[in-house]
């Protein structure tokens, strides 16, 4: 190769070398501007994370919040369903007792027109009548009798019944067996069990004493209930002794007052006779 | 308020003031009496009433009977009927119900239960 070969040849990879190393520099520029392109982006996503990790943080937190608030209306409501329990309860105690209360009151109104219908007249027989009534529209009684005691012979003495003949029951000495008994001591009497009874006038399912206050006039014996009714209420027991007591003053003063008006009308006989 | 005109017939006086005093307690009833049934039928040809309340067992006419007459009159074919009586046998309550009562209650008496069928019949 002659010199000036060697040059253009030593020219030309000077050129290529040249090329070469402005494509260097250019790729230089270009990775150098890709790299703060990705720095930038790497400064972004982490400002980006920073931010998400307070939301997630402030998330969290809230959620808490939440959790105590349900929490807390979780007991309130606990509390709230106790006190509406109570009060239902409360609620079912009063509905009760207005029962009660209502059972009551008409047994008070009843015993009311009871009492009222039996002083409503001095008849002996209407009162000895009004009495066969309560026994059976209140009492339910279907066969029973009403004994009154001859204070001259102690005995007691058939005078009304209903669902038996009055000349069929048995005329009782005070003291003899369970309705004498009843009438001596002055204490009501009720069979201890119903089931399988038959009337026996010696054994009689009920007792009760005509009294005025501890003096014993006479007594209401019943043999037989209705047959709906299969046993005594608790109401029944007072409505007994209430009864009879009213009974008892009703029978005694319209007994006195035909009394009265029999001696009187005798008495104005023997006047009538005398001043003729 | 509407008034509602009823009749009870029942010939124990202490049994009729029993009904007439729970039956008060309902506002707007105009209770009227009768004896049995000859003098029930002629109070309820004498005026129109809304509620029949009977006896069964009564002197003269029976409440059976009154209950037959009733309904065989065309003013009282939808007229309801209660009967309160002591007899308290299955067939007596079936021969009362066929007959055209609407409701059969049985003695000793027992205002809450007479109280809850009026209302229930009358819609009170």
């Amino acid at each position: 190769m002659s010199r000036s070969d060697e040059e253009k040849d030593t020219v030309s990879r000077a050129d290529d070398f040249l090329q070469m190393f402005k494509k260097g520099a250019e790729f230089t520029q270009d990775l150098l501007k890709e790299n703060e392109r990705l720095r930038f982006r790497i400064v972004k996503l982490e400002e980006s994370l920073k931010g998400k990790d307070q939301g997630a943080s402030s998330e969290t937190s809230d959620i808490i919040d939440l959790k105590n608030k349900i929490e807390a209306l979780e007991l309130e409501k606990k509390e709230i369903l106790g006190r509406i329990k109570t009060v239902e309860e409360e609620n079912q105690s009063f509905a009760n007792r207005y029962l009660e209360i209502e059972e009551e009151n008409n047994m008070l109104a009843n015993l009311y027109i009871a009492s009222y219908q039996l002083h409503s007249t001095l008849d002996f027989k209407e009162v000895l009548q009004i009495i066969l009534e309560i026994v059976i529209n209140l009492i339910g009684a279907e066969e029973f009798g009403v004994l009154l005691l001859d204070e001259k012979t102690n005995r007691l003495e058939p005078v009304a019944s209903e669902g038996i003949a009055t000349n069929e029951m048995p005329s009782i000495a005070v003291g003899e067996g369970i309705i004498g008994g009843s009438v001596k001591t002055g204490e009501n009497y009720f069979i201890e069990s119903m089931e399988g009874y038959q009337r026996d006038f010696a054994k009689p399912l009920v007792c009760i004493p005509l009294k005025i206050k501890e003096h014993v006039i006479g007594v209401i014996v019943i043999y037989k209930l209705l047959v709906q009714k299969d046993q005594f209420t608790d109401v029944d027991y007072e409505l007994f002794t209430l009864l009879a007591g009213h009974a008892a003053t009703a029978v005694f003063s319209s007994r006195l007052y035909s009394d009265s008006e029999r001696k009187l009308s005798t008495i104005q006989g023997f006047i009538d006779l005398l001043t003729k | 308020m509407t008034a509602y005109k009823v009749l009870v017939v029942e010939d124990s006086p202490t049994m009729r003031q029993l009904i007439v005093f729970a039956l008060k307690r309902i506002r707007g009833f105009q209770i009227s009496e009768a004896n049995d049934g000859v003098d029930g039928l002629k109070k309820l040809s004498a005026d129109k009433f809304d509620l029949i309340v009977t006896d069964i067992n009564m002197p003269i006419m029976d409440g059976l009977k009154l209950v037959s007459m009733v309904r065989n009159d065309p003013n009282y074919k939808e007229t309801p009927i209660i009967i309160i009586t002591t007899e308290g046998a299955s067939e007596d309550r079936e021969r009362a119900l066929a007959l055209g009562a609407n409701e059969y209650i049985t003695k000793p008496i027992q205002t809450m239960q007479i109280l809850e069928t009026v209302k229930k019949l009358m819609n009170v």
